[in-house]
């Protein structure tokens, strides 16, 4: 007979081994859906391990794809973390990417670093606004954050597509006649382009840098600071937070800003460290919100282990766009990255409760003789 | 000018048509709910069905309504067996569900297993073979205003009027119904009543999958038939706000999901009367009202999440009652 018991204490090295085995047990798990549908796993995965890391050129595309994770997987962890289900991440990214594109079109003739810093807070604090939103609906009014969220990508996505597409916006190119016929948007001057960190293995995105930053400041705020504190109370308890007195409409207006402001900021990075134009289809074809969803879940929403996975998911992804063809159809990343949180999701089983086989009497105490 | 194409009525009937698929994920979510189970992946759930619905109506043959049938049968059997992954971690596992639903939507959704179905069987861009079309009920669709509303519906908008009265019947006059909802405010009572709580949780998922992927097939067969990736675009989402909206009642459901099929169609109404906005207003205009009336439902004289199931979204676990 199988038991299971809630554990009091949870071992550390098993935070560490439940996550790496989910992913190993994934990977086997998708391999039979490889071989069901008649491909060869192992070949299968040569490929996307050889694409994702090892063939020459492939980790520096591998971290372009992983720096939006990284930003949006904060996002993810920081709300999660206090049981905040913002799942905005992905319309949050969008207006961080109007925001820096804005600001990069408004200072394109100040020397760089004015620009850059520009652009930078102009994702944050479009980011932020747009979170804001279902932030105070949920702390004011009490409204499902997750359906408030969710509602709000599409509306951002149509966002972009309107100041593109339908509209003579400021962000659209209307110079020339090429231009008017098919719309695009208005390229930005060679000066907002982020700088990047050669290290010879690969080339670093200022955003990547920034992200690294932005998850060592989150981990300090969790750690050392009242507004982490309160963070972490609420997310444990509801109950022992209102005991505490925390004032949890301002923690959670407060996080869903800080949520969006790194999902923004993912958007920012978008614009400056890879597109240098508002493209609206090219951020809306990735998904980058949803899969930082998948990343955080994967760092069991602690900031320092997300840029580790958003680089290993970042790398499945990148290999997913540079192998994409008859043979190896779009969806089969996503059907990844599900089958992992799946199995990661499984795996929390065994890092919360103890699973014990034998006899239900085993377990129970010898009497005091 | 004939009633029939006054735009009241054909905004009417085009909001039945539009919301249907809307009724059957609704009322599916909401046996989830019942039980305490929160499936947020009804939107990938739709997408596989949608998928599946539409190879089937291009690979089978037979006659016209016998291939609607299995079509939209093989449609919420696919949908049903990925709502098992959900029921398994929710329910068997204990995880959270929240975090389980959202990883059901990124692996069957619009960049996982449906658009990979999709992209494997070539099914884009083909016309459909066989699809749901308007029915003429009894003869009397020229009937004035009632006849295109009521009765020149395909039929599966008939179908999910019968679902809505078959679910209040479950839900209110049958001993498993009560049994349903005890299990959803409090499983340690229905528990101590020799209700097998896992099994009413597992198979009302269950239920709630297949009736996702009816909600799906619709759009591939009935709304615009043939496969795009992610043709559902939010509608699983919306019939999850839908379930709060309506209380966790079916009969609710119904006004909801017409309501969403009215700003679905607005935009093709208007433009058609040659009403010029731009595309994006009325295509966010789904998206806007859920948020919109969310917020109304939410406060006030609802504010105690009027009709939620108590136990939603919580493991039960027999060890820690």
């Amino acid at each position: 007979m199988i038991r299971i018991q809630r554990r009091q204490t949870t071992p550390r090295w098993l935070l560490v081994a439940v996550p790496a085995l989910s992913l190993v047990a994934a990977f086997a798990a998708a391999a039979l859906v490889l071989l069901v549908a008649g491909k060869d796993p192992i070949a299968t995965y040569q490929r996307i391990f050889d694409r994702a890391f090892f063939a020459p050129g492939a980790l520096t595309s591998t971290l372009v794809t992983a720096t939006p994770l990284l930003l949006t997987g904060l996002a993810a962890a920081a709300a999660f973390r206090m049981r905040l289900w913002n799942i905005g991440g992905e319309g949050q990214l969008y207006l961080g990417a109007i925001g820096a594109s804005g600001v990069g079109i408004a200072l394109q003739h100040q020397p760089a670093p004015i620009l850059i810093g520009g652009m930078i807070a102009g994702g944050l604090v479009a980011g932020a606004a747009w979170a804001i939103i279902p932030g105070l609906l949920r702390a004011y009014l009490n409204t499902n954050e997750i359906i408030t969220t969710l509602m709000l990508n599409y509306v951002a996505g149509l966002l972009l597509l309107y100041l593109i597409f339908d509209s003579q916006s400021y962000w659209r190119d209307l110079s020339t006649f090429t231009a008017r016929q098919f719309p695009q948007g208005k390229v930005l001057a060679d000066a907002a382009t982020w700088p990047a960190f050669d290290l010879q293995v690969a080339i670093v995105p200022f955003g990547f840098v920034l992200g690294i930053l932005a998850a060592i400041a989150l981990w300090l705020v969790y750690r050392s600071t009242v507004f982490g504190f309160q963070v972490r109370v609420l997310g444990d308890s509801r109950a022992a937070a209102r005991y505490a007195g925390i004032k949890s409409r301002r923690v959670i207006v407060a996080m869903m800003a800080l949520s969006g402001a790194l999902a923004g900021l993912g958007g920012a990075s978008e614009i400056g460290d890879f597109r240098h134009v508002l493209d609206p289809r090219g951020l809306q074809q990735a998904g980058l919100g949803y899969a930082g969803i998948v990343v955080a879940a994967l760092a069991r929403y602690n900031p320092l282990a997300v840029p580790v996975v958003a680089v290993l998911i970042g790398g499945l992804a990148n290999a997913g766009y540079s192998l994409q063809g008859p043979d190896f159809p779009a969806g089969l990343v996503g059907v990844l990255q599900g089958t992992i949180l799946f199995f990661a999701l499984g795996g929390e089983l065994l890092v919360r409760y103890r699973i014990t086989f034998g006899s239900s009497r085993a377990l129970v105490a010898p009497a005091r003789t | 000018m004939n009633v029939n194409d006054s735009i009241v009525v054909v905004l009417a009937a085009s909001a039945i048509f539009y919301g249907t698929p809307l009724v059957f994920a609704a009322v599916g979510e909401l046996l989830a709910e019942r039980s305490g189970v929160l499936n947020l992946g009804v939107e990938g759930m739709m997408l596989i069905g949608a998928v599946t619905a539409f190879w089937s109506v291009q690979n089978l043959s037979g006659a016209d309504w016998f291939v609607l049938l299995l079509a939209t049968g093989i449609g919420g059997l696919a949908a049903l067996a990925v709502s098992l992954i959900h029921a398994v971690l929710a329910v068997g596992l204990r995880a959270n569900q929240i975090v389980s639903g959202l990883a059901l939507t990124i692996f069957a959704g619009a960049t996982g297993l449906s658009s990979y179905v999709g992209n494997v069987a070539r099914l884009g861009g083909q016309p459909a073979k066989h699809e749901f079309t308007a029915l003429n009920v009894f003869g009397l669709q020229d009937v004035p205003v009632a006849g295109p509303i009521l009765f020149h519906q395909n039929a599966l908008v008939y179908a999910s009027w019968v679902l809505v009265v078959l679910a209040l019947v479950y839900l209110y006059r049958t001993r498993t119904g009560l049994h349903l909802r005890a299990v959803g405010e409090s499983p340690e009572t229905a528990d101590v009543m020799g209700v097998n709580v896992a099994r009413y949780r597992y198979a009302h998922t269950l239920v709630g999958g297949f009736l996702a992927g009816v909600g799906g097939a619709y759009f591939s067969l009935a709304i615009t038939p043939n496969w795009i990736d992610g043709m559902t675009s939010g509608a699983g989402w919306i019939a999850i706000a839908l379930v709060i909206f309506a209380f966790w009642r079916p009969e609710l459901t119904l006004v909801g999901a017409y309501l969403f099929g009215l700003f679905s169609s607005l935009g093709f109404v208007l433009q058609a009367r040659q009403v010029h906005l731009p595309p994006e207003v009325f295509a966010s205009l789904p998206y806007v009202m859920t948020v919109v009336v969310l917020v109304v439902v939410s406060t006030g004289w609802a504010k105690q999440r009027l009709g939620a199931p108590a136990a939603l979204g919580t493991p039960y676990v027999r060890e820690e009652r």
